[in-house]
């Protein structure tokens, strides 16, 4: 039976297909080739530099320090935005009155834009802002504690913005998978006298195993794209001596402006991809052999 | 015994001040920022003894940041931004989401391994050659630049494939042997049963575009075209001084999506549950 001619198919495709080649597949490619070349912002004549793009990157602390922070950064992200969703998906599984409200405004913080609760969290967490007069209040401090202007706090201030921007989009996710668990497990469970904290642990972990690897998958590599938390944080300083700048932060940087340098910035994006792919690779190989 | 699914009452307690806890936490800051908007010159916001309720509530603030930004030109570049980009990914995912689901032809599998690729690629990489291919045509600093990448996303392409393989292959048939032509069965019997997994592409699509500013901030350099999300981050580096005029911007920012997504959260939560987010 024809159900259709032969160049409809493609004539359907075609606007998608342009996007993903335009966009897409030949920005892939010419990344790579821009971090042969010393182009710059405006445009005009590029050379071809050879490695010098890579042997300058390797030379430039700020891309070390870089490096460092997002260790720092996904090494906190990653068992907190894996295990605190879930936990948060569990609480609002249960059809209990309201509860599709306090679903619904768990996840107001993912719509937001991160320059809104960036500068939002910039007032909470201001030497005069809200945190601070209530840690004096409750005199748990006597002087304000420098969220936003010392090295290590102001990486651990953009981490918690993350993780508490993150919870709810990780939340829907475990709950469309919670929905997949089996019912009767839990309530076989529940017959042995297993209690909520037992049930938990070996009835909807193991039933939500390949979510969770997703989700570890899904905000390691958010963690390593990190801009505009620190960006907004540090008012796109990147913080005391610039030491709180992402690779991310980098690339923007060099992208324009006076000091703008699209060969280097390719050469950084580069390095982008190299270091997202290793914790991509890494949780599939755990995933694959947890499952074997 | 116990029974699942009827919670005791100590555990509905429990239940419900959980829940009230981490809306203090979710929500809290958005309150504590709209309370700072409201708040006149004359109220001391950096007191020690922090009021929650505005003593002279004052709209004061929002009309203020019209006078220190173009605020309202900074929604319609951004309104602009959005639409094209909610209207592009409607458009193109649909068809494209459905000619690799629902018809059989040569490359199709091709096509498909296409958009799945380039799910694994951050955007950030190649952000900046995106930059020079937008520069190259011509677009660098306009709207239609910081637009036009975003008017096709791969994710929504493979969310449309997903929502229309699962609907059953029958109907199509029955379609095609009444003599439907592949314009009406895509608009007449599969995209209305599709419309949980549109609405969720649009209402992404929306917030993805309003909420951007890393795209924006690399493309746009005269102010006069900013979105809003960078023209507020203009706002905050002028305007430092005044956090109740910061916080008005940011309300301004805000508002509107979250109406929106008030509006539309029945239709988004049961796209989801649909199906949207399973592999």
């Amino acid at each position: 039976m024809k159900t259709h001619r032969w160049f409809t198919p493609w004539v359907l495709t075609l606007p998608a297909l342009a996007w993903l080649l335009v966009f897409s597949v030949w920005p892939s490619i010419n990344t790579l080739r821009l971090s042969f070349t010393d182009a710059k912002p405006l445009g005009g004549n590029a050379d071809f530099v050879g490695v010098q793009n890579y042997s300058d990157l390797l030379h430039d602390g700020d891309v070390w320090n870089a490096l460092l922070n997002s260790a720092v950064y996904m090494a906190i992200c990653l068992p907190l935005l894996t295990v605190l969703p879930l936990l948060l998906a569990v609480l609002v599984e249960r059809k209990l009155p309201f509860i599709a409200f306090f679903r619904t405004a768990f996840y107001v913080p993912v719509i937001a834009s991160a320059v809104v609760v960036g500068l939002m969290w910039t007032w909470l967490l201001d030497d005069r802002g809200l945190i601070n007069n209530l840690a004096k209040a409750l005199h748990v401090v006597t002087a304000p504690v420098p969220f936003l202007t010392d090295r290590w706090l102001v990486l651990i201030s953009a981490i918690s913005l993350t993780v508490w921007k993150g919870l709810g989009y990780y939340m829907i996710v475990y709950l469309a998978a919670l929905g997949n668990v089996r019912k009767d497990l839990h309530e076989a469970a529940a017959i042995d006298g297993a209690g909520p904290v037992r049930r938990f642990l070996t009835v909807t972990v193991p039933g939500v195993r390949g979510t969770m690897f997703l989700v570890a998958v899904l905000v390691s590599v958010a963690a390593l794209r990190v801009f505009s938390e620190l960006y907004i944080l540090t008012g796109g300083k990147g913080g005391p001596g610039g030491k709180d700048q992402s690779l991310v932060m980098l690339i923007q940087q060099y992208a324009g402006g006076f000091y703008g340098n699209l060969g280097y910035a390719s050469a950084l994006s580069v390095l982008l991809f190299v270091v997202t792919v290793v914790p991509m690779a890494i949780l599939a190989r755990l995933n694959n052999r947890g499952e074997s | 015994m116990k029974k699942i699914g009827e919670p005791s009452t100590g555990e509905k307690v429990l239940r419900y001040l959980l829940l009230l806890l981490v809306l203090i936490i979710t929500v809290g800051p958005f309150l504590w920022q709209l309370s700072t908007s409201l708040k006149g010159a004359g109220e001391d916001i950096y007191t020690s003894t922090p009021q929650f309720i505005p003593s002279q509530p004052t709209l004061n603030n929002y009309s203020q940041v019209a006078d220190a930004i173009p605020v309202w030109r900074y929604i319609g570049n951004s309104l602009l931004v959005a639409f094209l980009t909610v209207g592009g990914n409607i458009l193109f995912a649909t068809t494209a989401g459905y000619a690799i689901a629902r018809l059989r032809f040569r490359g199709r599998r091709i096509v498909l391994g296409l958009f799945l690729g380039t799910l694994i690629l951050p955007g950030e990489v190649t952000i900046i050659s995106q930059y020079v291919t937008v520069r190259d045509l011509g677009l660098a600093d306009t709207l239609a630049g910081v637009a036009l990448p975003g008017m096709v996303a791969a994710l929504n392409v493979l969310l449309m494939f997903n929502a229309f393989r699962a609907l059953p292959q029958e109907v199509d048939e029955a379609a095609v042997v009444d003599g439907a032509t592949v314009a009406q069965r895509l608009l007449r019997v599969s995209l209305p049963a599709v419309r949980g997994t549109l609405a969720v592409v649009a209402i992404f699509s929306f917030i993805q575009a309003w909420d951007d500013f890393l795209w924006p901030l690399i493309v746009l350099t005269s102010p006069e075209k900013y979105t809003l999300t960078v023209g507020l981050q203009y706002l905050s580096g002028t305007f430092t001084q005044d956090q109740r005029l910061i916080a008005a911007g940011t309300m301004i920012a805000f508002i509107p999506i979250a109406i929106l997504f008030s509006a539309l959260q029945r239709s988004f939560f049961k796209g989801v549950e649909e199906g949207g987010v399973k592999g």
